[in-house]
């Protein structure tokens, strides 16, 4: 006698209970507050702000402690709440040359109006396992002031710093930045993707594209694969201000701020007959202090631009239908985990295929076999 | 839906079967296209679900679409009304919707499903909703959007006639047996969603209506009630289903799709339904299999 597995209601329930033990750990510890995630896994925090393209940061924090700690896992948690939210429009394009700054560095010039500003940053640090840390709780481990702009004149500094891009822009060495033509630009969470696509649904694919995935195609741009020759034109990171006009108001409203990274790549470009030699730009933006990703995507971004600026293909990250396709990795950890569940229906139907193509393999071969001894 | 306060945090509350009105009205727009041309596939604008993409969120979002507070659902995974994603499934509904759900393909008047249709014939006052992986038939002879777009556009369905002819010639068979592309109403080549083939033709001529969604790819299509569907196929190499050797081992059901499950490692196995509410309705009404508990012993 047999006895169906049955009981699916119930292993799911208990599942999920052992996921919250699991994911609270040892009870003798204090539970994370979402304050100190927010506060010192930072990183984490804006990853899942840019990939999961909701800027809330208690939220954002909840998710990463829901995740246990699974970035994308978190992201996702994030977008399946942000698509529930209502949409009140569109607020006015961000001025990043308004930024209030808080690290900008150029590798294109040396010097430049506003300066060259490290701000909290990894690079230049010696990678060495810090043992102090592993120390619980120093309240006084790093001074207050440490770091922090000490002159008036430090102060004062954020004030004016023009983009680089701008700079270039008035020699005309670069391509002017794309006008806004005052048109709604395409929302992809809102209507169905068409290849090909505008920049504007581009750029947006990217800004939540995975990080590691751009990471590996930007990088493959440097290694010859739709090679395009980039120069950081400038990094920076810093708090902007996002204007909202409402219509009913009759005038602008400031919605707030929020942290942003931005890239503007500096790339080679020869002339035409009819247009003096320019540089020309990649563009990256993202959701908090996220460089490596805002830098990958101005690669990215610039590797896709070859058909308007007549440049050969062959390249994988110039492909646009494949590199934004498969940038998601919400729709990517989806597709490839679905694979877990139960394909056993499927799998039947190729077990009676192979099986009988066996046999007939089989059959054929004792054929052959009996008409070779009769020879 | 109420979710749990968090902290100091607002609650946070969810439309009748989760999506806004909106976004149910856009995807109504989108269903009602797809059953004006059957078999194409309209893009419309999937919003990520709480669930993940290539669980099912296309099917979900479709049944969202169509649920009325009186319906009764159904949601089945491989046949079955117990895999864990069926009961995920019909618990987010129940959750999300608060409507009646049933295992009864008889009593349903929504049925989810993943990869099966069920054995009980469907009727004009039901509608079967299929989950999509990939809606596309052409993609894997054609991985770019923008060219299988044209294909269909043109009805220039070529390479896939030479994909089953290449299966003849190579292994004796067409060596599709499940997700195997179909006709619908003379025009448009579908993929009917990873049924097995054995399925197929009971998507032609149905009287319930049939719409699939894929929520990954961003698309739905549709099979009208009482459309004509035919399973491509060759005029010397006919288009066939599976034929199993034995019945059911629960319920001595034949002609009906069966799962192999596997008994000890000294190769032992039967075959039972994959229709888990099939199966038992056939026991409940005294068939036995060889397998099978005894009358009044029942599991």
């Amino acid at each position: 006698m047999y006895v169906a597995a049955k009981g699916g209601e119930k292993a799911i329930r208990n599942a999920h209970a052992l996921l919250a033990k699991r994911r609270r750990g040892n009870r003798n510890l204090p539970s994370i507050s979402l304050a100190q995630i927010a506060q010192q896994l930072t990183l984490a925090v804006d990853r899942v702000m840019a990939e999961g393209s909701l800027y809330d940061v208690e939220l954002a924090a909840l998710a990463v402690k829901q995740a246990r700690g699974d970035l994308i896992e978190a992201i996702f948690l994030i977008r399946a709440f942000r698509t529930t939210l209502p949409r009140f429009g569109y607020a006015q394009a961000l001025d990043t040359a308004e930024m209030l700054v808080r690290r900008r560095v150029s590798a294109t010039y040396k010097d430049l109006p506003g300066g060259q500003l490290l701000g909290p940053t990894f690079d230049y640090t010696h990678r060495l396992l810090d043992t102090s840390l592993g120390v619980a709780d120093q309240a006084n481990e790093v001074d207050d002031q440490a770091g922090e702009s000490k002159t008036a004149d430090d102060a004062a500094a954020p004030v004016s710093m023009p983009r680089v891009t701008d700079l270039l822009g008035q020699e005309g060495l670069i391509e002017g930045a794309p006008a806004d033509d005052g048109s709604e630009p395409f929302d992809i969470t809102r209507a169905p993707v068409s290849y090909p696509v505008d920049r504007s649904t581009r750029l947006q694919t990217l800004a939540r594209g995975d990080e590691g995935y751009l990471l590996a195609l930007g990088y493959s741009t440097q290694r010859g694969y739709g090679r395009s020759h980039p120069f950081v034109g400038e990094i920076r990171f810093g708090d902007v201000e996002v204007i909202f006009d409402a219509p009913e108001l009759g005038f602008e409203v400031s919605l707030g701020t929020v942290q942003v990274t931005e890239c503007q790549s500096v790339n080679q470009f020869k002339g035409t007959a009819t247009t003096a030699p320019q540089f020309t730009r990649g563009y990256g933006l993202v959701f908090g202090q996220c460089e490596r990703k805002a830098l990958s995507m101005a690669l990215v971004e610039r590797a896709l631009r070859w058909e308007e600026l007549g440049e050969e293909r062959g390249a994988p990250a110039q492909d646009e239908e494949f590199v934004l396709s498969h940038c998601d990795n919400v729709q990517a950890t989806g597709f490839v985990e679905h694979l877990k569940l139960p394909h056993y229906v499927d799998f039947q139907a190729e077990l009676d295929l192979v099986r009988r193509m066996r046999a007939e393999h089989e059959e054929s071969r004792r054929a052959a076999d009996m008409k070779e001894a009769a020879e | 839906m109420n979710a749990h306060a968090v902290g100091g945090m607002p609650e946070i509350t969810y439309n009748f079967a989760y999506l806004d009105e909106q976004t149910k009205r856009m995807i109504r727009r989108a269903i009602l296209k797809a059953i004006a041309v059957p078999g194409y596939q309209v893009p419309f604008a999937a919003r990520e679900m709480p669930m993940p993409y290539g669980w099912g969120t296309g099917g979900v979002q479709v049944t969202a679409a169509v649920l009325g507070p009186d319906d009764v659902l159904k949601v089945i995974d491989q046949g079955a009304d117990d895999t864990t994603n069926a009961v995920a499934i019909r618990g987010f509904f129940e959750k999300t919707a608060r409507v009646a759900t049933t295992t009864s393909a008889r009593e349903a008047t929504v049925i989810q499903t993943r990869h099966r249709i069920p054995e009980t014939p469907l009727s004009e006052n039901q509608i079967l909703i299929y989950q999509v992986p990939i809606p596309e038939p052409l993609r894997f002879l054609e991985p770019r959007e923008t060219e299988t777009r044209q294909l269909h556009a043109l009805a220039e369905y070529g390479l896939m006639h030479v994909k089953l002819y290449e299966d003849i010639a190579r292994h004796g068979h067409i060596a599709t047996t499940y997700a195997y592309p179909v006709e619908v109403a003379g025009r448009y080549v579908m993929d009917p969603s990873p049924i097995p083939k054995f399925d197929n033709p009971k998507l032609d001529n149905c009287p319930a209506l049939q719409l699939f969604g894929a929520g990954r790819e961003k698309r739905i299509y549709a099979i009208p009630p009482y459309t004509k569907v035919r399973s491509l196929d060759f005029e010397d190499h006919p288009f066939k289903v599976q034929r199993f050797a034995k019945p059911c081992a629960l319920c001595a059901a034949t002609g009906v799709y069966l799962d192999e499950v596997i008994l000890d490692d000294k190769g032992g196995r039967m075959f039972v339904c994959s229709d888990t509410d099939y199966c038992n309705g056939r026991q409940e009404a005294g068939h036995r299999g060889e397998m099978a508990a005894p009358v009044g012993e029942g599991a």
